[in-house]
C-alpha cells in the first residue's frame, strides 16, 4: 500500500505535482494516467525518495522510504531504462545493487532468467538496445522479491511479444496480491492492464476510479443515420420515443447499444432513404483525452489553423464531475474528481 | 538501515567492475613511475651542471617522485570517474532507490574508493622510490635514511588525498566533464602557475597540492627552493583539510538535491 498525502512539486514557478493524495492499493494494477509532462514520473521519483517535495508526503505501508530496512525488498521500481551503467555488465550491474540489500547472488541470474537476459548477462549494458535496458530495469525491479512493484512505461521501446510479457507479467504479479502501480500515457493500453485508474494533467489529480467504472462512465455506444430526409427521419424517431439527437455535421445519432436493427426497420416503415447506418463506440483514448484536454501541456498545433489547439483548449469540459476546476478554484486540493 | 557491510560490498562490486578503474590505477602507477624514473636519470646526468645551493640542498627522494604531476591526474579521474559516473549514466537514481540512506551511501563509496587508492598509491609510491634511487646512481638516498621512509608512505598519501579531494569536487558538481575540466586545469596549469608567480607565491602554497607535496621532501628547502611555512605533516594536514571540505561539500550536495 502506497499513501500519497498532499504531494506537491515545484520547479521555479511551475507545479510539476499539484497536492496529489490517493492510494494504490494491493492485489490489483493501478494505472498512473497523464499525458507528456503531466508529472507522472516526478511523482514517481518522489515515491522512491530521490527528489524531495516542496510539500506533502508518501508513506509505504505507513513508512517513510528512507526509513525502509533494505527498500528493495519492500518496493522495486523500474524508472528508466537508462538507470544503469553502461561500462559494467547486466549482471554485475544488479550484483551490487543486490549486494546492498543482502539479497543473494544467486538472485540475480533468476531475474535475468525471467527477463529473457541471461544471454547477454555479460554483455556490457551500454549495448543494449531500449527493450533490453527496459527488461534489465524490470529485472532490477524483481530483484528483491517486494510487495510493491513501480514501473514507469514499461512498455516503451518493447517489441509486441515484449509487450505482451509484461502485460501478464504485471496480471501475475497482481494476482499474487502484490501492489503494482504503473504510468502510461495511453489509455489503451491501461485498458487492457489496470483494474484501477488514477488520471493526472498539469500535476493535478483528474480522476481515481476503478477501471470498470471508467469504462461504464465513458464508454459510449450509438448509431449513426445519415439522410437526405432529416424531417421525416426525426419526426418518425420521435414518434417511436428514440432520443434522436442531431449533430453539426447534418447526421444524428441515437443512443444505446444495438440500436442499428430497429432504427434501419424504423426507417423502412416510414420509407425515408438512409444513406448511412452504422454502430459507433466512443472510445476510452477520447474520453481520456477529453479529460485532459485542458491540462495537456504541449499541444501539437495544425499547420493550417494555429487557433485549433487554443479552441480545444476552451471547450467545455465534457465530463463534468471529472473536469478541472475553474483558474480561479485552483489550489484547493484534489478533493475533486473522485467518482468510482 | 542499511547494512554497512553489506554496502560497502556493493561499492567494492561497483568500483572493481568497470574496466575505467584498472586504466586509471595502472596509468596513475606507471606514469608516477616512469616519469620520476626519467627525470632522476637526467638529473644525475646533469647533476654537475646544478649550481652550488641546489647541489647542497639537493632531495632524491623527491627528485624521484617529480612524475607525481602526471601521476596525480590519473588518480584524480580515478576518484572523478567513481562518482560522477552514477550522475552521467543516471545509476545514482537505481543506486539511491537501493540504499536511501545518502549518507550510508556517500561514506560507502568514499571509504571503498579511498583504501583503494591508498593501496595503489602506496605501491606506486615504493616502486617509484626505488626505481628513481636506482637511476640516481650516487646521488641516490636510502630509505633508512632520515626522514625518508615518511616521504615514501608520504607520497603514497599524497595519492589517496588527491583522489578524496577530487571525490569530493565531483560530488559537488554531478558532472565528469564538469568536473574533470575543473581539475585538471587546476592541478596541472592554475596551481603552477600560481606557485610560480612571486606575487601569488605565499597563497598558492595553502592549495592542496602544493601544501601536500611537502610531505614528500626530505632535505627542507630541496633544491633550492623557498623555506616552506610549515613542516611535512603541516603541509600534509592542510590538504587533507581541503579535502575534508570537499567531500563535506560533496555530501551537502547529495543531501540536499534531487537525484
Ligand atoms: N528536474 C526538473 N527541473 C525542472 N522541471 C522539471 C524537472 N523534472 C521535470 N520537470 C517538469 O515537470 C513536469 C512534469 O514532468 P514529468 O517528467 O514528471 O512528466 P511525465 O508525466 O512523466 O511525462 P512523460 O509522459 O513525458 O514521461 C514537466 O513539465 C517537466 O518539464
Ligand atoms: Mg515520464
Amino acid at each position: 500500500m502506497i499513501e500519497l498525502e498532499g504531494l506537491t512539486k515545484r520547479y521555479g514557478d511551475k507545479l510539476a505535482v499539484d497536492h496529489l493524495t490517493f492510494q494504490v492499493r494491493p492485489g490489483m494494477i493501478t494505472g498512473f494516467l497523464g499525458p507528456n509532462g503531466a508529472g507522472k514520473s516526478t511523482t514517481m521519483r518522489m515515491m522512491l525518495d530521490l527528489d524531495n517535495p516542496t510539500a506533502g508526503s508518501v508513506r509505504i505501508d505507513g513508512k517513510h522510504y528512507r526509513d525502509l530496512q533494505e527498500p528493495l525488498k519492500y518496493i522495486g521500481a523500474l524508472l528508466d531504462a537508462k538507470n544503469m551503467h553502461g561500462g559494467r555488465s547486466a549482471y554485475h550491474n544488479l550484483l551490487c545493487l543486490a549486494q546492498s540489500n543482502r539479497i543473494p547472488a544467486s538472485r540475480v541470474a533468476e531475474v535475468l532468467d525471467t527477463v529473457g537476459l541471461t544471454a547477454v548477462a555479460k554483455k556490457k549494458s551500454k549495448g543494449f538496445s531500449l527493450g533490453m535496458g527496459q527488461r534489465l530495469g524490470i529485472a532490477y525491479a524483481l530483484l528483491g522479491d517486494p510487495e510493491i512493484l513501480m514501473f514507469d512505461e514499461p512498455v516503451n521501446g518493447l517489441d509486441p511479444e515484449g509487450i505482451h510479457w509484461i502485460r501478464n507479467l504485471m496480471k501475475s504479479l497482481a494476482a499474487q496480491g502484490r501492489t503494482v502501480f504503473v504510468s502510461s500515457h495511453l489509455m489503451s493500453e491501461m485498458a487492457l492492464t489496470a483494474d484501477h485508474l488514477i488520471v493526472i494533467g498539469q500535476g493535478k489529480l483528474l480522476a481515481d476510479t476503478s477501471m470498470a467504472g471508467f469504462i461504464r462512465e465513458n464508454s459510449r455506444s450509438y448509431v449513426r443515420v445519415r439522410t437526405p430526409q432529416p424531417e421525416q427521419f426525426k419526426d418518425a424517431a420521435s414518434a417511436a420515443g428514440l432520443s434522436v439527437s442531431l449533430r453539426e455535421d447534418g447526421s444524428f445519432e441515437i443512443e444505446g447499444a444495438d440500436m442499428a436493427e430497429p432504427v434501419g426497420e424504423l426507417a423502412a416503415q416510414h420509407r425515408v432513404t438512409l444513406h448511412q447506418l452504422s454502430p459507433q463506440q466512443a472510445s476510452l483514448e477520447e474520453a481520456f483525452m477529453q479529460m485532459t484536454a485542458q491540462a495537456v501541456e504541449y499541444h501539437a498545433h495544425n499547420l493550417n489553423d494555429p487557433g485549433a489547439a487554443a479552441a480545444a483548449a476552451q471547450a467545455d469540459p465534457p465530463l463534468a464531475q471529472n473536469a478541472p476546476p475553474a483558474p480561479g478554484q485552483q489550489g484547493q486540493g484534489p478533493q475533486w474528481g473522485k467518482g468510482d | 538501515m542499511a547494512a554497512p557491510s553489506a554496502v560497502l560490498k556493493s561499492e567494492w562490486t561497483k568500483v572493481r567492475t568497470v574496466s575505467s578503474t584498472m586504466w586509471t590505477l595502472a596509468a596513475a602507477l606507471v606514469l608516477t613511475a616512469a616519469v620520476g624514473a626519467l627525470l632522476s636519470g637526467v638529473m644525475n646526468a646533469t647533476y654537475d651542471d646544478l649550481s652550488r645551493a641546489e647541489q647542497l640542498t639537493f632531495d632524491p627522494t623527491l627528485v624521484s617522485f617529480f612524475g607525481m604531476m602526471l601521476g596525480q591526474l590519473a588518480m584524480v579521474v580515478f576518484g572523478v570517474l567513481v562518482v560522477s559516473t552514477e550522475y552521467s549514466s543516471g545509476m545514482i537514481r537505481t543506486s539511491l532507490a537501493a540504499v536511501p540512506q545518502r549518507a550510508a551511501f556517500y561514506v560507502s563509496k568514499v571509504v571503498v574508493a579511498t583504501l583503494l587508492a591508498l593501496v595503489v598509491g602506496l605501491l606506486t609510491s615504493f616502486v617509484t622510490f626505488f626505481v628513481g634511487q636506482a637511476l640516481l646512481g650516487d646521488h641516490s638516498a636510502s630509505i633508512t635514511d632520515d626522514n625518508v621512509l615518511r616521504a615514501v608512505i608520504g607520497a603514497g598519501l599524497y595519492m589517496t588525498v588527491i583522489t578524496m579531494f577530487s571525490m569530493g569536487v565531483a560530488a559537488m558538481l554531478r558532472s565528469t566533464v564538469l568536473s574533470l575540466g575543473l581539475l585538471m586545469a587546476f592541478f596541472f596549469l592554475i596551481s603552477s602557475i600560481l606557485a610560480g608567480v612571486p606575487a601569488t607565491r605565499d597563497v598558492a602554497r595553502y592549495l592542496p597540492d602544493q601544501a601536500g607535496s611537502a610531505v614528500m621532501q626530505v632535505v627542507p628547502g630541496a633544491l633550492d627552493s623557498d623555506k616552506l611555512p610549515y613542516g611535512p605533516w603541516g603541509g600534509f594536514g592542510i590538504m587533507c583539510a581541503w579535502a575534508a571540505a570537499a567531500l563535506i561539500g560533496g555530501y551537502a550536495v547529495l543531501k540536499k538535491r534531487d537525484a
